[in-house]
């Protein structure tokens, strides 16, 4: 059986993930190792006047207590956030300073104002508690209202207003022009509600300082490594790249909360060099309610105006986006080049103009979180044509369909430039497979048993594959957003790849190794995927925005173009053949027409044996590629979700979920429909279940799973998962990206179902029972 | 988590000794409240005190018209007891859906009592039944036992050793589950006898579980769903919070109360 492209084949992986045999960064044991604790801010905004040590340092095991005053003065630099944005005035974006420790104030609860280390984990958690902090409390700023009122607290000197930046893209008089001419406009508010990444395995650190050799390695949880190295030398001067290793082993989920590099792994890496001792800091569950960077967090109004016949004529988006109180390594693109570019969704709208109002606040620090700013824009504009459907009495499978693109490349008014997909296909596809056309009877038989059933659909589109260095470099990103390979086929014929990718639950292990099953004919299990270590992988920008498939899958089949070439050229010489004649399958080597052939290892023998090479080749078989994508790719889909709402609770189920997605080629269909279930059910939990709640005063009251409520299996149906594929056109497989589309497509999904059952729009995420019982409650006293 | 001297007790009498002589003790029943609190440091009691392998403080007994359980017996004991279930299957209905399996396996009926959490689904069955909790020094009624949020009358070092529960003629629990926690977000226990009906309700209000006596007359009189219709439930005093304010847990303390009756069985 293939196990090329295409091939269902089991996860290489999972035989240690399943066997308790995974080796994640916590079971990374130093002989010398000490344990860290941070001393953290209970206060949402305070100055810190007076730290007292002195009972703390004589408790039992206590190594040091060290503070921000001394991290900046062995010249520790500030956390920087690596995406410059530019204001509609043309000034630059106002960022506060973050240092790992707090020094004079602190921002938000949980903020660290110093690390103690000691011989247990315990005795670092007891010393902690015993440092005493004269704190005054200063007023605080917890929400986007609190931040922007008028004589809000300042968080940050330099940003007046609390405002990072105030953005805009497209063409403010156009759109108002079209919009002044339009038959019908819709108008809606719309929040997009906050969330807390939780990942199973939680962040965690070993940093190791080698005094003899000045060099220090980190073990973390990590999606990129290089980055993370990058980030630590150039910009936290912890240590030249040369002289700093950082591995992330196995990694048990990101969702891009571990994208970022944490005031904790720069502590613990001076902290080991002041120590001279291995330092280790795992995040509890809380500490990573608190600490970890949350997603989204979005106010937006939003006009969409139609013309006679339903087309769009102009759609005008003012967003105001959360921070928190510092700003993360990707949180200002998010809300700005990974968000508003996605503003025409599926549809041919030929006027947008969106500002966006960044905004610290008193809260945890907001960057990336699964789909990252395409969620948001496929919320605002899939709620926004659903919305219009019924305000329009029409169809809302018809209104999208009249206002799809359907010519390739389309150039959208916001900088994306889609080249391929099949909207209307995609659409009909999943109303098939949804029984649109029986709804009616499904809602009278729900009816009767006293239940309000609702559909409702998004036809979303995304942009994976981040990202065209050059472009997204024109745009104020600080890194080329490209990816790099090395395959080497070794003597006896094995192959390795070595990916700057990083798998942390995406099962690159089993699918990289597919693409070279296919190339050559060799089965999977002789094929190494080595990742996450900066000593081994030449160089890669990780894992994030779906782009591991079409970035570093790419860089992949660059580097087994280059391999195949050097390994046709030798063959021709062995078997004393054309190299056109050649021809690779099944393992083997052969001439074309001929029964010469050569085994796998004897080519992998003859090239590292050298003696009997064409002349001028250099022995060997190693290839190495970096590969640039010429554009973002666009998975896009159409999910629809139908729900029954119990009137009496507000208690929503879903009952039947359909996911359609054009995710182009796809190399393992088992992974990526894994992709798509783990997705939905993220976005059933953003629609549904999941937010973190702050109080006025800062305190986040979500804080445990006894208030933040994950998506479980019993909240969720069985999931229809369909393909509708269309090849991308700008890589070399053709792929698209599946990590993220379940978790941008299918909000809009749930939220236009159950507002089509209580026949009530002004809902907002997450439609909890109480919430959609309001909402209910609302909808008929407005018809009383 | 902060260390603590651990000790294992066999008898009620031995566990009443150990904490007696404890400097800050607590006793640890199937842990299920106690462990995870003190895991996160905000518990750190200086002896723990285990009666969960305490014999004489497990198991069911079922004599005429009533049914004895054990402190210690678990969550999934009373949920799969051939006996009670054929007696009482309400109480059954509301040990099975308590937290999850593992919780099931480990918590236990006197612990959760001792606790008193009030979205906790046991209290509902205690006062709308009018069980006895029996202690190592006394009995006491079910209507004198719970005392507001996370109160009881039991005294310091008191060791709950069972609980007799009056089998109703029908009964019925409906919870309706907090999204996050599976707690109770408002659980109703509806229980018919001969001398009348009685309706306790845990999660709503913020006194901690209560009977809700307006009902109990008017379902004592008539027992069926359409009964409560003209009561309403005041939503002033009712829990407010993330997931529901008092207007919405009024309304489910309502819509429950007539699902349990015309459940009951």
């Amino acid at each position: 059986m293939s196990q090329g492209i295409g091939a269902a084949v089991k996860r290489k992986e999972d035989k240690r993930f399943t066997t308790g045999k995974g080796k994640y960064t916590d079971d990374i044991r130093m002989e010398n190792q000490a344990y860290a604790a941070f001393v953290r801010s209970p206060h949402a905004h305070a100055r810190v006047n007076n730290m007292d040590t002195s009972a703390a340092e004589a408790m039992d095991g206590v190594i040091a207590i060290l503070n921000g005053a001394e991290l900046t003065g062995d010249g520790i630099g500030n956390i920087i956030c690596g995406w410059a944005i530019t204001s509609k005035d043309g000034s630059p974006m106002n960022m506060g300073a973050w240092s790992a420790l707090a020094t004079e104030k602190t921002r938000y609860v949980g903020d660290a104002v110093a690390i103690v280390i000691a011989e247990t984990n315990a005795q670092a958690r007891a010393a902690a508690e015993a440092v005493e902090i004269d704190y005054e409390e200063l007023p605080v700023a917890a929400s986007l209202a609190a931040a922007l009122a008028d004589g809000a607290p300042q968080i940050h000197e330099n940003a007046p207003g609390n405002i990072v930046y105030d953005w805009e893209i497209g063409e403010n008089d156009a759109t108002e022009a079209a919009l002044a001419d339009a038959a019908h406009i819709t108008e809606m508010d719309i929040t997009n509600n906050r969330l807390s990444p939780n990942p199973m395995e939680p962040r965690s650190a070993v940093a190791i300082y080698d005094d003899a050799e000045d060099h220090y390695t980190l073990y973390t949880t990590s999606q990129n490594p290089h980055v993370a190295r990058l980030v630590l030398s150039a910009f936290y001067n912890v240590a030249p790249e040369h002289k700093l290793r950082v591995i992330a082993p196995d990694v048990g989920g990101g969702f891009g909360s571990k994208i970022y590099i944490y005031p904790e792994e720069i502590a613990c890496l001076w902290a080991s060099m002041k120590t001279n001792r291995s330092v280790k800091w795992t995040s509890d569950r809380t500490e990573a309610f608190l600490t970890d960077a949350h997603g989204r967090d979005h106010v937006t109004k939003a006009r969409m105006g139609f013309d006679q016949d339903g087309r769009i004529v102009g759609f005008k988006v003012s967003t105001k986006a959360n921070f928190g109180a510092y700003m993360s390594l990707f949180s200002s693109a998010v809300p700005t080049y990974l968000y508003a570019t996605l503003l025409s969704g599926t549809y041919n709208i030929p006027n947008i103009y969106c500002e966006v109002l960044g905004v610290y606040t008193n809260t945890v620090p907001v960057d990336a979180y699964r789909g990252a700013g395409r969620p948001e824009a496929s919320y605002l504009v899939e709620r926004m044509i659903e919305t219009a459907a019924r305000e329009l009495g029409k169809d809302p499978a018809d209104l999208r369909n009249i206002n799809f693109i359907r010519e390739f490349p389309h150039q959208t008014p916001v900088i994306m430039n889609y080249d391929s997909g099949d909207f209307e296909g995609n659409m009909r596809q999943a109303m098939v497979a949804a029984d649109w056309a029986g709804f009616g009877a499904r809602k009278a038989e729900s009816a009767m048993r006293g239940k309000l059933r609702g559909i409702g659909m998004s036809c979303y589109i995304e942009a994976c594959g981040i990202a065209p260095s050059a472009a997204v470099g024109s745009l104020g990103a600080g890194v080329g957003l490209w990816e790099s390979a090395e395959v080497r086929m070794n003597p006896v014929g094995t192959i390795e790849v070595l990916t700057g990718s990083h798998s942390h639950g995406q099962g690159h292990e089993t699918t990289f190794a597919q693409v070279v099953a296919d190339r050559f004919g060799v089965p999977i299990d002789t094929v190494q995927i080595v990742h996450g270590d900066t000593d081994k992988v030449q160089f890669g920008m990780g894992t994030y925005g779906s782009r591991s498939g079409p970035v570093g899958m790419s860089a992949i089949v660059k580097a087994l173009d280059k391999l195949e070439v050097k390994i046709r050229k030798l063959a021709a010489h062995l078997l004393e053949a054309s190299e056109a004649d050649i021809v690779i399958e099944d393992g083997q080597v052969k001439v074309d027409g001929t029964n010469k052939v050569l085994a796998w290892h004897e080519v992998g023998l003859a090239a590292y044996t050298g003696h009997n090479l064409p002349e001028g080749m250099e022995p060997g078989l190693k290839e190495g590629a970096f590969y640039d994508p010429l554009n973002f790719t666009f998975p896009m889909g159409c999910f629809i979700c139908e729900v029954e709402v119990d009137p009496q609770t507000g208690k929503t189920e879903i009952l039947k979920f359909v996911a359609s997605d054009d995710f182009g080629t796809i190399i393992n269909p088992m992974i990526v429909e894994g992709q798509v279930h783990g997705g939905i059910a993220q976005g059933v939990g953003q629609a549904m279940l999941e937010e973190v709640r702050y109080s006025e005063d800062g305190q986040q009251l979500s804080a445990s799973y006894m208030d933040y409520a994950m998506p479980r299996a019993d909240d969720l149906p069985d999931f229809d998962v369909l393909h509708h594929s269309t090849p991308c056109t700008t890589n070399p497989l053709g792929m698209k990206g599946c990590g993220e589309a379940g978790a941008i497509g299918t909000p809009p999904a749930v939220i236009n179902a159950i507002t089509d059952a209580i026949g009530n729009n002004d809902l907002s995420m997450p439609a909890t029972p109480a919430k959609v019982w309001a909402a209910l409650n609302s909808a008929k006293v407005a018809a009383e | 988590m902060h260390s603590t001297n651990y000790h294992a007790a066999i008898t009620a009498a031995e566990a009443a000794s150990l904490l007696s002589s404890a400097e800050d003790g607590a006793l640890l029943a199937g842990g299920q409240t106690l462990l995870p609190t003190m895991k996160a440091r905000l518990a750190a009691p200086s002896d723990l005190v285990d009666i969960s392998r305490a014999e004489e403080l497990r198991g069911i007994s079922i004599t005429d018209g009533a049914a004895t359980i054990g402190a210690m017996t678990t969550h999934a004991e009373v949920a799969g007891h051939a006996a009670l279930r054929s007696a009482f299957p309400a109480l059954c209905d509301l040990a099975g859906r308590i937290g999850d399996p593992a919780v099931r396996h480990r918590g236990t009926i006197g612990g959760s009592l001792a606790n008193n959490d009030p979205a906790a689904c046991y209290p509902a069955a205690v006062l709308g039944t009018g069980a006895i909790i029996s202690t190592n020094t006394r009995d006491i009624a079910a209507d004198d036992y719970f005392q507001g949020l996370f109160a009881t009358a039991l005294d310091a070092g008191e060791v709950i050793t069972s609980i007799t529960f009056p089998i109703p003629r029908a009964a019925n629990y409906q919870k309706f589950a907090q999204p996050a926690s599976r707690f109770a977000l408002v659980g109703v226990f509806v229980a018919q006898f001969a001398e009348g009906v009685r309706v306790a309700v845990t999660g709503a209000s913020e006194e901690g579980v209560f009977r809700w006596t307006d009902a109990e007359t008017s379902l004592s009189s008539d027992f069926t769903a359409d009964a409560i219709g003209g009561l309403s439930v005041r939503s002033q005093g009712m829990i407010s919070d993330l997931h529901g304010d008092g207007s919405y847990r009024a309304n489910l303390v309502q819509v429950l109360t007539a699902r349990a009756v015309a459940a009951a069985s």
